[in-house]
């Protein structure tokens, strides 16, 4: 090894193993309780039977401490952000990619500063605008109260959007130029080549740009705590105010120190993380059972 | 630990700005041999009143340093419980558990009056009790059986655990609870945003919050006014609080004194608050 840098100059060769393999062992160590700690923590409320988590009425003054309604809340609210939110990344990211998008530099650019500029946009900022512009025009538009599960959805869609896209795209990109030189002299535009060669062997792309951004669709609290209006009950329709698990963790938190409505906390924790990794391992299993032999 | 910095930096320039004008009180006297920290948190309705006194004493001994930091009555109990602050503001008395549980002991300071609110378009200006009950209940979901505009009323409540939900649905709805459809908002202020930006909405705010974007509904004829709160005619209010772990000494308990102190008075009058006299 001719190749010296500060690593192999200051440590001795036989010791960079051993560092490695400890810092390894303390990250694997950090999940490992993280995970042991909320199923811990969690474990008094999946056994107390007169204050269970596992029912439909949260009403702590009643003894009622039901989490149920704000699970299936993060569900709905994860889900329709990303049913909203993944066509439209895709579009982006597709468009990014082809010619008519070089033919109109200044709108690409743009675009792609535009897409740059939300991922750094703090969540308080988006939820605080959508609170004097979104919630108002859905009250006028749809009834209720305009803080309603389709607002919030709609502003966590935008939060996700960019993460999809830049995985997306850069997913995409390496395929795509490497069909380019055969794919264009064949008579091909870019958006043929994506859409009949690139995309069909691109699920385990499309698979990671969607985990991400339910993944944070999941996690986020602050859009849905502004947004979706709270109420600890299921909305049937979408201009109904629903609350979120992230949301319900910020909301308790802030007046709770022990008891019940605390413990219950910790089921809805157990919750978020293990709704991340089924559906992470699903789609990934997807991904994989997906990846069909090339087409013609 | 940088929001509590921070906050120390405003309390500090603010200090610094108004020595230009200070005629120094003999009850700050009692803070001439004191030096040290007090760090105080908790309730929100509190910090307009312990920020003003807290002013007055680095003002009058550069010595103390006192900082004030929010979170709700929840996090004021568990501060103090825990020693991380000598001073826990809670907007409710402390539960039997939380006593027994950190040893605490409370000083009720203030009155503070709990007003039913809607927008100031909204041409209902008086409700009954009984009608206020059917509202949050979920019963009555049209203005028009108010006696108002035919439009459905969007319900407002606060967070489970909020020293002004717990005022409210003790005296206004003799202990009910609020239908689970309300929407929940988790600060007055956040409130009195969502009143002022809908026309239908009703809710409720510490009448210490009431301004012209929002407008106090009376409840049985009573208008929700400090007055009005002071002499008991008006039914919703509720006590201050601050607790210490143990009863308080040195610095913390002279902090304590000078709230209960004629300037103190004057600083509560001032919060939107009514003195409540030391027992």
């Amino acid at each position: 090894m001719p190749r010296s840098n500060f690593l192999t100059e200051n440590i001795p060769q036989e010791t960079a193993g051993p560092w490695l393999w400890l810092g390894t062992v303390l990250a694997m160590l950090g999940v490992f309780c993280l995970c042991v700690m909320i199923v811990v923590a969690a474990l008094p409320a999946f056994f107390s039977h007169s204050h269970s988590p596992f029912e439909w009425v949260w009403q702590p003054n009643q003894g009622h401490f039901g989490i149920l309604p704000m699970c299936v809340g993060t569900l709905l609210l994860s889900f329709s952000s990303l049913a909203l939110g993944f066509p439209w990344a895709l579009a982006i990211a597709v468009w990014h990619l082809t010619e008519e998008a070089s033919a109109f530099a200044h709108a690409k650019t743009a675009v792609g500063a535009l897409i740059r500029f939300l991922t750094t946009i703090p969540t308080v900022v988006l939820s605080f605008a959508a609170v004097f512009l979104l919630t108002p025009f859905l009250r006028l538009h749809i009834g209720g109260t305009g803080f309603c599960l389709l607002g919030a959805s709609l502003m966590v869609s935008l939060l996700i959007l960019p993460t999809m896209i830049l995985v997306l795209e850069s997913g995409l990109k390496g395929k795509l130029e490497a069909l380019c030189p055969y794919g264009l002299a064949l008579g091909f535009s870019r958006y043929d080549l994506l859409r009949y060669c690139v995309l069909p062997q691109s699920v385990r792309t499309l698979t990671q740009a969607a985990v991400l951004g339910f993944g944070r669709a999941l996690g986020d609290t602050l859009l849905p705590l502004m947004l979706a209006g709270n109420a600890p009950h299921v909305p049937t329709r979408v201009n109904e105010s629903m609350r979120t698990l992230s949301a319900h963790m910020a909301l308790v938190t802030a007046n709770e120190v022990g008891g019940s409505a605390y413990n219950s906390l910790f089921a809805a924790g157990l919750f978020l993380l293990g709704t991340s990794v089924v559906v992470t391992l699903i789609l990934r299993r997807l991904a994989r059972t997906d990846t069909s032999p090339e087409r013609p | 630990m940088s929001q509590l910095f921070r906050k120390t930096l405003i309390l500090a320039s603010m200090a610094v700005l108004a020595m230009v004008q200070s005629p120094r009180a003999d009850s700050l006297d009692d803070f001439k041999n004191l030096s040290g920290k007090l760090d105080i948190a908790g309730g929100t309705a509190h910090i307009p009143v312990m920020k003003a006194a807290a002013q007055d004493i680095m003002r009058a001994n550069p010595k103390i340093r006192i900082t004030v930091a929010a979170g709700g009555s929840g996090v004021g109990v568990q501060k103090v419980g825990e020693g991380l602050v000598q001073i826990g503001n809670t907007g409710r008395a402390l539960k039997e558990k939380e006593i027994a549980k950190y040893g605490l002991v409370s000083f009720p300071f203030a009155i503070d009056g709990v007003a039913v609110a809607v927008n100031p378009d909204n041409p209902v200006t008086s409700l009954t009790k009984a009608q206020i009950k059917d509202v949050f209940a979920g019963k009555v979901t049209n203005w028009r059986e108010l006696g108002g505009h035919d439009a459905p009323i969007s319900l407002y409540v606060r967070e489970d655990g909020s020293g002004t939900r717990e005022t409210f649905e003790t005296r206004a709805l003799d202990k009910a609870s609020s239908t689970d459809k309300a929407n929940v908002v988790n600060s007055n202020g956040a409130m009195k945003t969502a009143i002022a930006k809908d026309a239908n909405a009703i809710g409720y705010v510490g009448i210490g919050h009431l301004d012209a974007s929002i407008r106090g509904v009376a409840i049985d004829g009573q208008k929700p006014t400090q007055e009005g709160a002071a002499s008991g005619a008006y039914p919703v209010t509720r006590l201050l609080y601050m607790n210490t772990k143990g009863q308080p000494q040195g610095l913390t308990k002279a902090f304590i004194e000078y709230i209960f102190s004629e300037k103190g008075k004057v600083l509560i009058s001032k919060a939107g608050y009514i003195p409540y006299a030391k027992k």
